[in-house]
């Protein structure tokens, strides 16, 4: 399976390490009222699709950027790559 | 009072060099090494720094070869910086002095070690080693990549046939060896 990444172009799957869901960019706000149970959602409940999925891969072997990977679970086909923090300052500005 | 004498990577006092048919292995331990992470919010301010210290901001992929500071590109707004050992060894505190507080220095030389591989084979010995491309490299390339199960960072200088292979100084041994090794199979 190859990932390409986005600035170093195409890289063997080997080169990473996968995280998992990519919803684990949204860490819930430690001080909220209800942190107790957002914090049971974010790190227990997961969807789980047969389809494409969001997820993180870390490019340990290279650049050291985390990445969020779109991959169809059931093909492995990557329809998608961005670097993580792109995605991540780019909802801090949304939000 | 203490008496220490400093040792190379590979835990000699002199430099390890190695030939084999007409691929040499040179050891680097005259290199010093500092990270530059520019800071968030900061990233124009540390690029203009970077440039004024080594004469370029190389990009995704592109070491700038310059003297007595040179630098590649590690990742996103990060830079590693090398010069020589001799007359940098406080090469940390001398970036930090240059770019203050734009960007994050870090020591690097005790973290790395530098082997030097060339030769005319140069680019079967790597196709060994590391899954890049590496004949699609050109003078001023620089790549992260695994070799040995180890994250090394592998440029390409001038002359071409002349590679660096920056990786863990705490595997030096390993990374010398499967380098070697791979000499053998192509000489």
């Amino acid at each position: 399976m190859l990932i390409d990444h986005p600035l170093l172009g195409p890289r063997d799957a080997s080169e990473f390490v996968y995280l998992g869901d990519a919803s684990l960019i949204d860490r819930p706000d430690w001080q909220a009222d209800d942190a107790a149970r957002a914090f049971h959602d974010y790190a227990y409940l997961r969807d789980n699709p047969a389809g494409p999925h969001r997820e993180l891969w870390f490019h340990e072997g290279g650049d050291r950027s985390w990445l969020v990977v779109t991959r169809d679970t059931t093909t492995h086909e990557i329809t998608d790559v961005r670097l993580a923090r792109d995605v991540a300052l780019e909802r801090r500005r949304s939000s | 009072m203490h008496d220490l004498r400093p040792i190379t990577a590979l835990g000699a006092d002199a430099r390890r060099e190695d030939a084999v048919g007409a691929l040499t292995l040179t050891e680097r331990p005259d290199i010093a090494l500092a990270s530059v992470a520019a800071r968030l919010g900061r990233e124009g301010e540390a690029r203009d720094r970077l440039r004024a210290v080594i004469g370029a901001v190389p990009g995704p992929g592109e070491v700038q070869l310059h003297d007595p500071e040179a630098g590649f590109w590690i990742g996103p707004d990060q830079w590693m910086v090398g010069a020589p050992f001799d007359t940098h060894e406080d090469l940390a505190a001398r970036l930090k002095a240059r770019f203050g507080d734009t960007a994050s220095i870090t020591e690097q030389t005790d973290a790395w070690t530098c082997f030097d591989l060339r030769g005319a084979e140069v680019e079967d010995a790597l196709e060994l080693l590391c899954n890049l491309d590496v004949r699609r490299m050109e003078t001023g390339s620089a790549r992260p990549t695994v070799i040995h199960h180890l994250r090394c960072f592998v440029t390409r200088r001038d002359p071409p046939d002349w590679f660096r292979v920056v990786g863990p100084r705490a595997s030096a041994d390993t990374l010398h060896h499967a380098i070697l090794d791979a000499m053998r199979s192509v000489a």
